[in-house]
């Protein structure tokens, strides 16, 4: 990963979180996927997986971030994730109602487990995660250019 | 109890510092102790989820708020109609005060809740969703529409985020059309 010029982190940093962001992601993706069995849900997994992309920003600049994010890929991220949340609502009226547990329980402590809790979990923290590291990339980035209209 | 006594008052202590510092970065970090503490409180109060949230919703705030206000001087505007603006703002507190203890006597006392459909919930809900985290059972099988209305929310900010703050503007209509997707 090339670090730009003119970033002031020292090598003590960067190397920290060259390692930390793994773990990060994992403890995100543990989060998410075990909503319906521990603490924390979908939401929170996701937010955890945001931090450490935006870390990952903070740390070797946003520029050599995006590389893996780029800008048409966030859109595109959030719409699955909210399309996969409405077909879970939509394919409940295979059972009844809109949002109805169609799959039925399953079993118990198991991370397919809880019927469409995790499928929503993956929704919502994708949705999430990329929400997240848009509104943040598009806040930093951002710089107004002459005028207001350019 | 005591223990969240004590929290309580570290937080009037933190916003009250937050809102009388001077230098901004310095109101940001007093900001999020009292975010901390908010959280250390709910986990006093048996509440792990929320606090998971609160702390991880914090530290992405925290980060939003540096990032913003790390070069820039916002001086505060002291001079102005002092006068006219506090008598306003007493005012406007006095309202929410009477409002807010006519509210509180409506509420069932600290420790005990009604508990019409949260019984149910705890006695049916392991049994009918198949979680054995009740909390993520009610908030996504029982009461999904209120996580869905909340990823709506998200949907609408970041779509706001991607049309208000692009970095650089449609120069010539039809050539960076990505932002007219949905």
């Amino acid at each position: 990963m090339t670090v730009p010029e003119s970033h002031s982190f020292s090598i003590v940093v960067r190397t920290t979180a060259r390692y930390v962001v793994r773990v990060m992601m994992i403890f995100g993706f543990y989060v998410m996927f075990h909503g319906q069995i521990s603490h924390g849900d979908g939401f929170a997994g996701g937010v955890i997986l945001g931090l450490a992309f935006i870390m990952m920003m903070l740390v070797f600049g946003t520029e050599a971030a995006m590389r893996y994010f780029s800008r048409p890929l966030a859109p595109r991220l959030v719409s699955v994730g909210g399309l996969f949340f409405l077909t879970i609502a939509i394919s409940g009226f295979s059972g009844g109602y809109y949002l109805f547990n169609f799959i039925g329980q399953g079993q118990v402590f198991k991370v397919w487990g809880a019927g469409i809790v995790p499928l929503c979990n993956v929704a919502i923290g994708l949705m999430t995660t990329t929400c997240l590291i848009g509104i943040y990339a598009g806040l930093t980035r951002f710089k107004p250019g002459p005028g207001g209209k350019q | 109890m005591i223990d969240l006594y004590i929290m309580l008052v570290f937080l009037i202590c933190a916003a009250l510092v937050a809102v009388e510092m001077e230098d901004l970065l310095s109101a940001v970090v007093a900001v999020s102790a009292v975010g901390l503490g908010i959280s250390i409180s709910f986990l006093i109060l048996k509440a792990p989820e929320v606090a998971i949230t609160q702390v991880v919703v914090e530290i992405l705030c925290l980060i939003l708020l540096i990032r913003a206000t790390i070069h820039k001087d916002l001086p505060f505007s002291t001079s102005g109609r002092w006068f006219i603006n506090t008598t306003i703002a007493v005012v406007f507190v006095v309202m929410f005060i009477g409002a807010i203890s006519l509210a509180l006597q409506d509420m069932p006392p600290f420790g005990s809740p009604i508990m019409r459909v949260g019984s149910l919930y705890l006695r049916d809900g392991f049994a009918q969703t198949g979680a054995t985290n009740l909390v993520t059972a009610v908030v996504l099988n029982y009461r999904a529409y209120d996580r869905l209305g909340e990823m709506t929310l998200l949907f609408t900010a970041f779509l706001g985020v991607l049309v208000v703050l692009r970095r650089r503007g449609r120069v010539t209509p039809g050539k960076t059309g990505e932002e007219d997707e949905e």
